[in-house]
């Protein structure tokens, strides 16, 4: 959840980081501290908006007398602690999670998983060509947004953006246990017959396009999606008086997509049905 | 929140197993038809999301009474509890003894794990597949160990009903197991719980003293042999003063992390939030283990007390008892000793006249390894799934229900009686200075007399191996289960302690110990150890749920392969391998790769 600064002076935090002294507000985790220190920790299953889940393990540091790697996403930093960010043990895991997902995801349209992969010298493709993937055909079941479990790294995002964190709506759920878990809704149906109101909420978070804007999911597939042509222009929604932020993505003068800026102190990027998806008003030219 | 249900509707039946547990409905908030009333009020918030913990219950409700769990049931039962249906959904899949696809109403478990895979479990599966075949009524399925290794190969038959009906077999043959299955009331009794204890009658004999001699169940039976002494000697010592005695013995952990049980006690009682809960963790699932199913089977008020004292101790007045859903006579012997024991005053609102409350209940596990983790424990006790939660906060400060719990293995609590009744100094005075204590070991496999032991720590793996009768040709023993590792045939003066298997670089885990000979081919038992952890991964974390199904994957590559044929795979394990070690969540993924590794190693697999 995006911090909203209250004026109040927090303690700081005093610890080793990499050798160098740091401080930070007390609460803050070690993966702020990184961030305030300029380090750039990969994380996948991380979110701004959200309750670091640490399902992913590839931001994991080393900290002093611990047994195990520790996640720096959700581990507050303490007085004392010496944390190493870059140790050959640290690294090593960090490449092995992203082979492993690399090896069993489709991480195509992930964000920066690529230059990660370089920057590991990982290589997905040693497990052989039997190994295990997802292989789950994309679930197209309704207009506004496309399931895409073949790219699903199972970071939960969705799960808690559906759920107390955010939406209260509880329509998404892991389903199964293992490698055969699954994001799935009640009963695996489709989610037209679901508990899902179509807020797009969690297609705001979900870091690797498993989830996605049908019109972006077609375009994809007709390849005519072009992030480098597009623009963004964030406005306010203009449906109730709440006055969400809306920005919108536009290519060749048509709204592709409609995120909301995650810094908005009020809505911190959520949006209902109406904001995310009911935008073809705009571009109605009859 | 906004709850969504959909449209589909309860059996009678699914209704009827529902309302038995959570009584009938009030109103149509919760599921039943719609009245007048209904439309000048809201049930809902939290009161009624309070409830969420009877979920497991509650699929256990559906599952006992149809065999699965439907649509209509489970939406009926996420009505009645306020829980969202995708949510109930998550956690009814999470289990393997829940089905959420029709199936037939006799469900029959043939243990492939080690010690039966050992003892023929794979003719015995094939055979009891040729006779009940599609159309049989009963479904068959390979299980994880059904902890009844002393009797491999084994069996369990449930079949569904009002009241669901039980029958193990083991050591099973083909005609018993389909007999069991097909007429579960007409199967012969189980043997004792004492047959399970070679050593039964010899009187150095501690923790395992009363199985076989007293009634299960009988509680008067379980005083004259000496029970509720214990706890009358904690209600003289106070709280405090029993901490101090069972921090004094040097009482450690025995599910295999090895903390010490009364820091852990001092840190519970000593949190200022509450209330404190006491959980006792008898989801005994480490392949190779059964100690804790004998001593719930033969001494339940045993744990019963325990349980008593270590709530007296933390100040907590509600206990948990999270049982092993694959052990139903451990099931019946507590749900009645506890049943006993608060009718006689031992439990309830005045225990012994001592103006201490305290009550305990029975929550049943459904087919997963992981919720022996103890935050796993936690959540699935709380009606969410297994998954383990990251750790800090550790639970003697966020547990069950976010409060301050101790939680313990049902041998760790049963060793304080002896610590209460001997005195912390006498306890301590067995075993060795680092391992204080008597310890119960699970031997199995190629062994003339197995059983459950109990020795004072220290005595050698050798003797153990010698008093259950290890059969000639011994290669290799497995010490602590799927999540410890192999020793070879000539370190048979290892110590047991903790200090002394460290020392060797082993680990004494659990307490199993699993005896090989050269028949049973080393990469096949590797194989069934990587598939055991690759079905067991709660698929939280990347490293455990991926990191599995490689390593699984791995050992199929070089199933028949040694030397440099299978170099690279051996070195692409042990990549792995270390990354699932240090960046698992939990201790599942910490120590899937520990047997494998130990195999290759030390006993020179794939050389």
């Amino acid at each position: 959840m995006t911090a909203i600064p209250l004026g109040v002076p927090r303690r700081l935090v005093e610890f080793t980081l990499d050798g160098q002294e740091a401080r930070v507000p007390e609460g803050s985790t070690i993966l702020d501290a990184c961030r305030a220190a300029g380090k750039d920790i990969p994380t996948l299953c991380e979110g701004d908006t959200l309750r670091p889940k640490n399902a992913c393990r590839v931001c994991v540091v080393e900290v002093e007398g611990s047994r195990t790697l520790v996640p720096a996403c959700s581990r507050k930093a303490e007085p004392g602690m010496e944390v190493s960010t870059g140790t050959e043990r640290a690294r090593h895991s960090r490449k092995i999670v992203l082979e492993l997902l690399a090896s069993s995801v489709d991480l195509s349209t992930t964000p920066r998983v690529a230059g990660w992969l370089k920057e590991y010298e990982a290589k997905p493709d040693r497990f052989g060509p039997d190994a295990a993937r997802l292989n789950e055909e994309p679930k197209v079941d309704n207009e506004l947004y496309v399931r895409d479990y073949d790219k699903c790294i199972l970071c939960y995002k969705c799960v808690d953006a559906c759920g107390d964190q955010w939406q209260n709506t509880f329509a998404i759920s892991v389903a199964g246990r293992g490698f055969d878990a699954r994001i799935a809704v009640e009963h695996d149906a489709p989610l037209t017959d679901s508990a899902c109101v179509y807020c797009g909420n969690c297609i705001e978070v979900c870091p690797t396009g498993a989830l996605s804007f049908k019109s972006e999911f077609d375009m994809r597939a007709a390849g005519t999606w072009d992030e480098s042509a597009q623009t963004e222009t964030t406005t306010v929604c203009a449906y109730c008086g709440v006055g969400c932020n809306l920005t919108l993505h536009v290519q060749d003068n048509e709204i592709v997509k409609v995120t909301s800026p995650h810094d908005n102190p009020v809505t911190h990027g959520n949006l209902c049905i109406k904001g995310r998806f009911g935008y073809q008003h705009v571009q109605n030219r009859d | 929140m906004d709850l969504h249900f959909g449209d589909s509707k309860p059996t009678d039946d699914e209704r009827a197993a529902v309302d038995a547990l959570l009584g009938p409905p009030e109103s149509s908030w919760e599921g039943a038809d719609r009245s007048d009333a209904d439309l000048r009020w809201a049930r809902g918030g939290r009161a009624a999301r309070d409830r969420r913990d009877l979920l497991l219950p509650g699929l256990h409700a559906l599952n006992d009474r149809i065999g699965w769990i439907s649509e209509g049931a489970l939406d009926y039962l996420c009505r009645r509890l306020t829980v969202p249906p995708a949510e109930a959904y998550g956690v009814a899949t999470f289990y393997a003894l829940f089905s959420v696809r029709p199936r037939p109403a006799t469900v029959l478990h043939v243990c492939t794990d080690l010690a039966c895979a050992a003892a023929g479990a794979s003719e015995l599966c094939a055979g009891i597949e040729g006779r009940l075949g599609p159309g049989s009524g009963v479904s068959v399925q390979r299980s994880p160990c059904l902890g009844l290794c002393e009797r491999a190969p084994a069996a369990l038959a449930v079949k569904a009903g009002d009241p669901v009906r039980t029958a193990v077999s083991a050591p099973a043959t083909v005609e018993q197991a389909v007999l069991a299955a097909s007429a579960p009331d007409s199967a012969p009794e189980e043997p004792a719980a004492v047959m399970a204890v070679p050593q039964a009658g010899d009187p150095s004999l501690t923790l395992l003293r009363r199985v076989g001699v007293v009634d299960p169940a009988s509680l008067d039976d379980y005083r004259a042999h000496g029970g509720y002494t214990a706890l009358r000697r904690a209600f003289e010592l106070g709280p405090a003063g029993v901490i101090r005695e069972v921090t004094d013995s040097g009482l450690v952990g025995r599910g295999g992390a090895a903390f010490p049980t009364g820091r852990k006690w001092q840190a519970t009682a000593s949190q200022p939030d509450h209330p404190h809960y006491v959980v006792c963790n008898a989801d005994e699932s480490e392949p190779g283990t059964f100690k804790d199913r004998v001593l719930m089977e033969g001494d339940p008020y045993a744990l019963v007390e325990a349980m008593t004292i270590a709530g007296y101790a933390t100040g907590a007045h509600r206990g948990y008892l999270y049982l092993r859903g694959e052990y139903p006579r451990a099931l019946r012997r507590l749900e009645h000793a506890i049943a006993q024991a608060r009718a006689r005053g031992f439990l309830g609102d005045d225990v012994l006249g001592q103006g201490y409350a305290f009550d305990i209940e029975i929550r049943r596990g459904a087919g997963a390894y992981i919720c022996g983790e103890e935050t796993a424990l936690f959540n699935s006790i709380e009606g969410y799934r297994g998954e383990p939660r990251s750790k800090p906060p550790f639970p003697v400060e966020k547990g069950l229900f976010g409060k301050p719990t101790v939680e313990n293995n049902v041998e760790t609590l049963v060793n304080v009686l002896p610590v209460l009744t001997m005195g912390a100094p006498a306890y301590a005075a067995v075993g060795t200075a680092g391992s204080t204590g008597p310890k119960l070991y699970c031997v199995s496999g190629s062994v003339d007399r197995p059983g459950v032991y109990e020795l004072p720590f220290g005595a050698t793996l050798g003797e153990l191996l010698e008093l259950a009768g290890v059969r000639d040709g011994l290669r290799a023993v497995l010490l602590g289960g799927a999540a410890g590792g192999f020793v070879r045939a000539d370190e048979m003066d290892i110590p047991l302690t903790f200090e002394g298997t460290r020392a060797a670089g082993t680990t004494l885990g659990s307490g199993v110990v699993m005896a090989f000979d050269g028949t049973v081919p080393l990469p096949r038992l590797l194989l069934r150890i990587a598939e055991f952890f690759r079905d067991e991964s709660c698929g939280q974390c990347v490293p455990c749920r991926v990191g599995t199904v490689r390593q699984e994957e791995a050992l199929h590559r070089i199933a028949e392969r040694t030397g440099a044929a299978a170099a690279d795979d051996i070195a692409l394990l042990r990549e792995v391998g270390r990354a699932m070690r240090d960046a698992s969540i939990c201790g599942l993924g910490q120590t899937a790769w520990n047997a494998v590794e130990s195999a290759i190693d030390r006993l020179g697999a794939y050389a």
